[in-house]
């Protein structure tokens, strides 16, 4: 730490002396302040619209009676004698905690090695890591089942072991949080001061002290929200348990049972209120570990370049290898699955699953639907984010509205899709809801499709701008250059790779979203996450796997766009990262 | 200030082209009487019914919504205070018994309700809110050559799947997640009675290797050789046996349980006249034929049932007595009676 003090900027060594004084003067808002602030009250009543008031009208169920009327608490007291219930609670925690540390450990290895090694194909690998987010939930489940199920091709691997329970689970879990965790990691690894590290070197500190006493702290915050949001994805993930789970019940396969088993709202939605839980704990901690976290990328800060090291290069291309072929091997088996007649007793090869007009409805129309809702998401969700956490984290005073907010852009990650899509549907179709016409209309699947993928890209934006020293606007503002022109200029340019990743986070999840806008689409909005869902469910598995795959291809051809822009941007907004 | 226009005017822009493209996204299309019909119906039966109905009545146009039965069940529910649907045709009859509960449905009587066998309509009031189309019944899928490898029998009877051969080769439906698993244990109840059922299912939980999510998912997954036998319903194997799956589809010998599916009119529909026209098509001897092409037991009396290509035969007399008001009014009570007794399983055998 003491390094980082040393470069600390005087302002914020003066913020810190300040804190300790009992805050008699207060600095006047100045005409920025104040746009700002409008800024964060519009924002403000988005959420409300998108997250409080739905999550309300759903939520409020937990203490009503069939008919509506409040009676307390009686609802929770019935799910807790559930006999089920604790061994779900137990169950749920362990599944959550081991994915965790695996997501993470692998994770933190892979955007270390993709951001402060010298190994080859670093762009290679990065592409690969994206593979479990490009995949509807559908195609993992089923790969798993080919490869480790009872007629599986890699069955032996298991000794015995069968892959429906916790096996599964936890195989499964790490696959989908991987690139969750990646995006944050290497936003938090990628920015990095030289002169720390050469401090370190002139100061004789072995590579160990380095990694522990530089390396680890800067990118804290980065670990610590990773993972808090693998824990919350997996806690309330019923995505995977569903297929793969066998019997091992979780808390989010509970919320399946009451909702679309036994159409329970009043029960789902105590489930629901109990599996938010996690992100409350998180946003505080969040809060916490926030507090300490200082900008490493100071005004004056140099970018790390990597230097070549034989042995820690080497052991990152070994660990990158072997994560890749992990999850290379999952989307292969998926697309093998999708060109053959019938798993495991007709494995001729056929391109006729890729016909999805021969079933008569749909077809490519949903597709279309699809790319143009992954469009829209991506366009106004990052904007709307970029912005919002560029207002959360810059703008001065007006704390309590700031934390407010940051509290409901965590809010999401914990609201398992079924959750959300349900409370859509009773706030926006309520016949007094001024706003009930976008209900089964591109809008409200496009509303709701940002407001469920929030919180990764917010921290994600929040992780870039966080390393972006404060300096920045200190300087602009005593210069009386307007903050927005500071955000236009110096900000965006900064956090442009950060930006785009957050678009491309957006299109892919928007191509494979399901369980939230399962409730909301119409025949006229329907999209192909859906139609491979309804395949798979009336028995074309084959089929399912070819509609998976096109939404998989879909979103690799735009990021392989994507990576040749980033190219071209890069020279051109990153340029002062070079010495 | 140039610089605070340009920013306002990108801002601006943005917003105006993003309200644009939604609102140009969200017109929909305007024509004749337009039915939003909600369904659980096979995706491949759809357009053929639709061809149908639309040839018989040229002024109205059928927009489909179609799910999973849980899914669509739970949207309809979820929807009751602001009804989107103007007509539920082909979802299972204890769904829209459900609906009818909470008040949701319009009475009609269709045209031709007396060619409609008293089994697959509401007897007991002189309004009838839904009226059932055909009948989908409990069945077993049996993978032949899984069956073989491991040297287990197809099994024809329920009592079958209490021997010890079959231990951790049964697949079934969870009945707090899937109508179909609660159908059989409904059935089960209604033809050992209340302690016969239970002590079945206690010997058969023995047997069992997982219980799933869905009510297809047995059979898929037994045809798939993940499992020897699933639990399940006819529909699905049939259709996994003619895409050439190893699957034979058994119904077994003391009686299946079954539901039907049915049409009803939502109350409070803005299209009325035009729902009762396809009430009364979804009840008539041409739609039947219809349904024909899937299913073997059909609610018209005058309409000669065939049965379907690799059907099982004799479906209609195996076919339960089955009470739906019994199961109705006794569902929340035998699922925490399952739940207590097989739900908390803490690992799969």
């Amino acid at each position: 730490m003491a390094e980082i003090t040393m470069t600390a900027p005087r302002a914020r060594q003066a913020e810190m002396a300040e804190g300790k004084k009992p805050p008699i003067i207060r600095p006047k808002a100045s005409g920025d302040d104040l746009i700002m602030r409008g800024c964060l009250v519009v924002v403000g009543v988005f959420f409300l619209v998108t997250v409080v008031l739905p999550l309300y009208a759903l939520l409020k169920k937990s203490v009503e009676d069939a008919n509506g009327g409040f009676i307390g608490l009686a609802n929770f007291a019935a799910y807790f004698q559930d006999p089920a219930l604790t061994q779900s609670l137990q169950n749920t925690v362990s599944m959550a905690v081991i994915s965790t540390i695996l997501t993470l450990s692998l994770a933190f290895g892979y955007a270390y090695a993709l951001t402060r090694s010298c190994m080859p194909a670093r762009g290679l690998f990065k592409a690969i890591a994206l593979i479990p987010l490009l995949a509807p939930s559908l195609l993992p489940g089923l790969a798993l089942v080919y490869l480790f199920g009872n007629q599986g091709v890699l069955k032996s691997l298991l000794f015995g072991e069968t892959i429906y329970g916790p096996i599964g689970i936890i195989i499964g879990e790490v696959f989908f949080a991987f690139p969750h965790a990646l995006m944050i990691l290497v936003t938090a690894l990628s920015m990095a001061d030289q002169r720390l590290y050469e401090a370190a070197d002139a100061l004789r500190a072995k590579p160990m002290k380095t990694f522990f006493s530089v390396t680890l702290p800067g990118c804290r915050y980065g670990l610590i929200s990773a993972a808090f949001v693998i824990f919350t994805l997996v806690f309330t993930d019923f995505g995977v348990p569903k297929v793969i789970g066998g019997e091992y019940n979780v808390l989010a396969t509970d919320v399946y049972r009451q909702v679309i088993g036994q159409f329970n709202f009043h029960m789902g939605a105590v489930v629901g209120l109990i599996l938010m839980l996690p992100a409350v704990v998180s946003f505080f901690v969040d809060r916490l570990v926030q507090r300490k976290q200082v900008a490493l990328l100071t005004a004056r800060a140099v970018p790390l370049t990597p230097k070549p090291r034989t042995l820690i290069d080497g052991f990152c291309l070994v660990l990158c290898l072997v994560v890749s072929m992990f999850l290379l091997a999952i989307l292969g088996m998926a697309a093998f699955g999708s060109f053959i007649k019938f798993w495991p007793y007709n494995l001729t090869l056929t391109l006729s699953k890729y016909d999805f007009g021969a079933l008569g409805t749909g077809g490519w129309g949903d597709y279309f639907n699809s790319l143009r809702m992954a469009a829209l998401v991506a366009v106004i969700g990052t904007t709307i984010v970029f912005v919002n956490a560029y207002m959360v984290e810059k703008s001065n005073g007006f704390r309590w509205g700031r934390n407010l907010i940051h509290f409901f852009a965590m809010v999401p990650l914990a609201v398992p899709g079924i959750v959300l899509g349900l409370a859509y549907i009773f706030f926006f179709n309520a016949p007094n809801n001024p706003l009930n016409f976008i209900y089964t209309t591109m809008t409200i699947l496009v509303v709701n499709t940002i407001t469920h993928f929030y919180t990764v890209c917010h921290l994600t934006a929040l992780t870039a701008l966080k390393q972006v020293d404060a300096e920045f606007e200190a300087v602009s503002a005593s210069l009386k250059v307007p903050f927005y022109k500071t955000f236009w200029r110096v900000t965006v340019p900064v956090c442009l790779p950060a930006i785009v990743d957050i678009g491309i986070y957006y299109f892919v999840n928007a191509m494979t979203t399901v369980s939230a806008v399962i409730f909301l689409y119409s025949s006229e909005t329907k999209l192909m996450s859906i139609s491979a869902l309804n395949t798979e469910d009336a028995g074309n598995t084959a089929q399912a796997c070819a509609m998976g795959m096109t939404i998989v291809a879909t979103s690799a051809i735009l990021r392989g766009i994507q990576a040749l822009l980033a190219k071209r941007l890069q020279r051109r907004s990153q340029a002062w990262r070079t010495r | 200030m140039t610089s605070t226009h340009q920013f306002l005017r990108r801002l601006g822009g943005l917003t105006l082209g993003a309200v644009t493209a939604l609102t140009v996204l969200s017109a929909g299309a305007q024509a004749e009487t337009v039915l939003k019909v909600y369904t659980a119906l096979e995706e491949e039966q759809m357009p053929v019914y639709k061809a149908a109905f639309e040839k018989a009545n040229p002024d109205i146009k059928i927009e489909w919504q179609r799910d999973s039965t849980g899914v669509i069940t739970a949207r309809l529910l979820a929807e009751k205070d602001n009804r989107q649907a103007d007509i539920v045709w082909g979802l299972a009859a204890t769904s829209l018994m459900l609906l009818d509960k909470q008040g949701m449905l319009e009475p009609y009587k269709p045209q031709g309700f007396d060619q409609i066998k008293d089994l697959f309509k509401d007897t007991r009031t002189d309004k009838p809110t839904w009226v059932g189309m055909d009948a989908w019944a409990g069945a077993l899928c049996y993978n032949t050559v899984e069956g073989e490898k491991a040297g287990v029998t197809k099994p024809e009877s329920w009592a079958d799947l209490l021997k010890p051969e079959y231990k951790g080769h049964i697949a079934m439906p969870n009945p707090g997640s899937s109508g179909t698993g609660f159908l059989d244990v409904a059935a089960w109840l209604q033809m050992m009675g209340e302690k016969g059922g239970w002590d079945y299912m206690d010997k058969l939980h023995e047997n069992i290797a997982a219980y799933l999510h869905s009510g297809s998912k047995p059979c898929k997954a037994a045809a798939a050789g993940e499992y020897i036998v699933g639990i399940s319903f006819a529909y699905p194997g049939v259709q996994l046996k003619n895409q050439g799956a190893p699957v034979e589809v058994i119904l077994p010998k003391e009686g299946i349980g079954w539901d039907m599916e049915a049409t009803g009119i939502m109350k409070g529909t803005k299209n009325l006249e035009a729902a009762k026209k396809l009430a009364d098509f979804a009840a008539s001897a041409d739609a039947n034929k219809l349904y024909n092409d899937s299913y073997q037991v059909l609610a018209r009396k005058d309409v000669e049932a065939k049965v379907p290509e690799n059907y099982p035969a004799d479906e209609a007399n195996k076919l339960i007595k089955n009470d739906f008001y019994w199961a109705a009014d006794h569902r929340d009570t035998i699922l925490a009676e399952w739940q207590k007794r097989y739900g908390s399983k803490d690992a799969p055998k």
